[in-house]
């Protein structure tokens, strides 16, 4: 076992980065994991709140209860516990998708941009399963990743207005189901009739930091039966 | 029902309690109140707990109608406060009954005004909180801001010391800020000349200055680091984005970014930025974590102090 590299960071008045290796990789992702663990294990007491993301874990604690110093020696400590290598604690969990023109209007535009036929770009995007890497920007938002190298994009130069709820889409690198509507500079591939956040639910997501996501093609009576909506036209289509 | 009815609600009233935390993880920020400060005097003053559900109002022109005895008290920006047409001073406790039209006019300082009612708002919490945030539809009623028509509840309360915080010990919105700023994150990737450009030259506050922000004009920053992975974002970090002007992150930021951090405001300083509306002047000050946690202390000592003294009426 060898001995896993950090570094901590003052990030605020009650907060400390803690940095792993500033990469996307499977086994950093682990170590993220790991740590969280760990730290919601450990300083339980002090700690607020704790966003972790790809490399990085923030951690806020209550400046009232401890300081900077304490919380820096206790992370030590605990982080003393951290194992390299990728141990697979996350659960795998499977996103329907209904794959098409009218739920996927990006579709056309990787199949030409990638000279591959709109059904190749279909195909790849399920052959791997993807790692949660993080959930932020918006409540329920995952980012997925990697997607195939052949099927990487840019950000659309212009944003879309409006992304519909359940869209599956691509960014470099990445995928990921928006959980509501809001604008979105992704290319939008699908729609997933499953609600990636739903404050009615417990839990409010299907998926958390460190699951493995495979998605899964489904016709369009399927997507509706498993209670997909179509967005109106003017959401899927080009820009006005 | 006890409770009060909103009758008009200005500019932008939410409901907010401290503000929700532990939900970072699944990509739900904190909210809460902009001015934290005065929304604790606001609780304190009534004698309720400093995480009770209270209304922010920004800007003004709030009209509530008490539909049950109680007590309000009204801190923050200043405006004016009338109980059926009648003015009243701020950051003082008032009876209120049944029936009787409480109104907020317009802010002449300052941006944020907060009403508390003994008790606080009955309001279901959502992730722990009550806090609204509109960007995410969680909190509040429905996660909406409060419309004419919305019915508060809160319990009828008959009898309650009044009291007020005296003038000099309210806090002061000012035209020019110095924002106390603890340096990180990624403060390592800025050059000395540009931190020194950085320290040394005003800020402007712009309109694009809202609950999740504050954008603001000046000389512009350059990182050696442009990109770098998306991670988690504290109250009040610094962005500089490929611009270079910075953008101070505030209650309803979100949750991870990946723009370079040359450290975060101090969060009594935030409050203060919070009241700035567009064109105020704003210099940045460095200090250590250890200035910043005194500072903190500090103010929490100094407060309880006060409220041990506050005037009985």
């Amino acid at each position: 076992m060898s001995q896993v590299q950090y570094q901590l960071t003052v990030a605020g008045e009650n907060a400390l980065m803690l940095y792993f290796d500033q990469r996307i990789d499977p086994a950093i992702s682990a170590l993220v994991q790991q740590a969280c663990a760990l730290i919601k294990a450990e300083l339980a007491e002090d700690v607020i709140d704790i966003l972790p993301s790809y490399a990085s874990v923030l951690v806020i604690f209550n400046p009232f209860s401890t300081d900077l110093y304490r919380v820096q020696t206790q992370l030590q400590h605990c982080l003393a516990q951290l194992q390299s290598g990728d141990s697979h604690s996350g659960k795998l969990v499977e996103l329907p998708v209904y794959y098409s023109a009218e739920s996927g209007p990006d579709l056309a535009l990787i199949a030409q941009t990638k000279n591959i036929s709109i059904d190749e770009v279909i195909k790849r995007h399920q052959a791997i399963s993807y790692r949660v890497y993080a959930i932020g920007f918006a409540p329920g938002f995952a980012y997925l990743g990697e997607v195939d190298p052949l099927l990487q994009m840019p950000r659309l130069a212009t944003p879309r207005a409006k992304v519909p709820r359940g869209a599956v889409a691509i960014a470099d690198r990445q995928t990921a189901v928006y959980p509501a509507p809001s604008p979105g500079g992704w290319n939008l591939i699908g729609l997933c009739p499953t609600r990636m956040f739903d404050p009615q639910a417990e839990p409010a997501m299907p998926v958390a930091v460190g699951d493995e996501v495979r998605f899964v093609a489904i016709d369009k009576a399927e997507f509706i039966r498993l209670g997909g909506e179509l967005p109106e036209a003017e959401l899927t289509g080009a820009k006005p | 029902m006890s409770g009060f009815s909103v009758i008009a609600p200005g500019v932008l009233s939410l409901l907010q309690d401290s503000g929700r935390f532990g939900q970072g993880a699944l990509g739900l920020t904190t909210g809460g109140p902009m001015d934290v400060p005065s929304a604790a005097w606001a609780n304190r003053l009534l004698g309720n707990d400093t995480n009770a559900t209270l209304i922010e109002c920004s800007v003004g022109g709030l009209q509530l109608r008490a539909d049950s005895p109680s007590y309000i008290a009204v801190t923050g920006a200043i405006l004016p406060v009338s109980i059926n047409g009648k003015a009243v001073e701020q950051w003082t406790v008032h009876q209120v009954q049944a029936g009787d039209v409480i109104e907020l006019g317009m802010v002449s300082k300052g941006l944020r005004t907060y009403l508390a009612v003994a008790g606080g708002f009955n309001i279901a919490p959502q992730f722990g909180s009550t806090a609204t945030v509109l960007r995410e539809g969680i909190g509040g009623l429905n996660g909406n801001k409060l419309q004419a028509g919305d019915t508060l509840s809160a319990q009828a309360v008959n009898k309650l010391q009044r009291q007020r915080l005296p003038a000099r010990y309210r806090p002061q919105f000012n035209q020019t800020l110095t924002l106390r700023l603890i340096e990180g994150y990624q403060a390592g990737s800025f050059s000395a000349t540009e931190l020194q450009r950085f320290y040394l030259n005003s800020y402007k506050v712009t309109p694009q200055a809202d609950r999740m922000g504050y954008k603001l004009k000046g000389a512009a920053i350059q990182c050696r680091q442009t990109q770098l992975l998306s991670e988690g974002i504290c109250y009040g970090a610094v962005q500089i984005p490929p611009d270079g002007q910075p953008i101070v992150l505030l209650n309803d930021r979100q949750t991870l970014g990946g723009y370079p951090k040359i450290g975060s405001v101090l969060s009594l300083d935030c409050a203060l930025l919070a009241q700035a509306g567009a064109g105020t002047e704003v210099y940045f000050t460095p200090i250590s974590p250890e200035q910043a946690h005194n500072a903190l202390c500090l103010a929490k000592v100094r407060t309880d102090a006060i409220t041990s003294q506050l005037v009985k009426l």
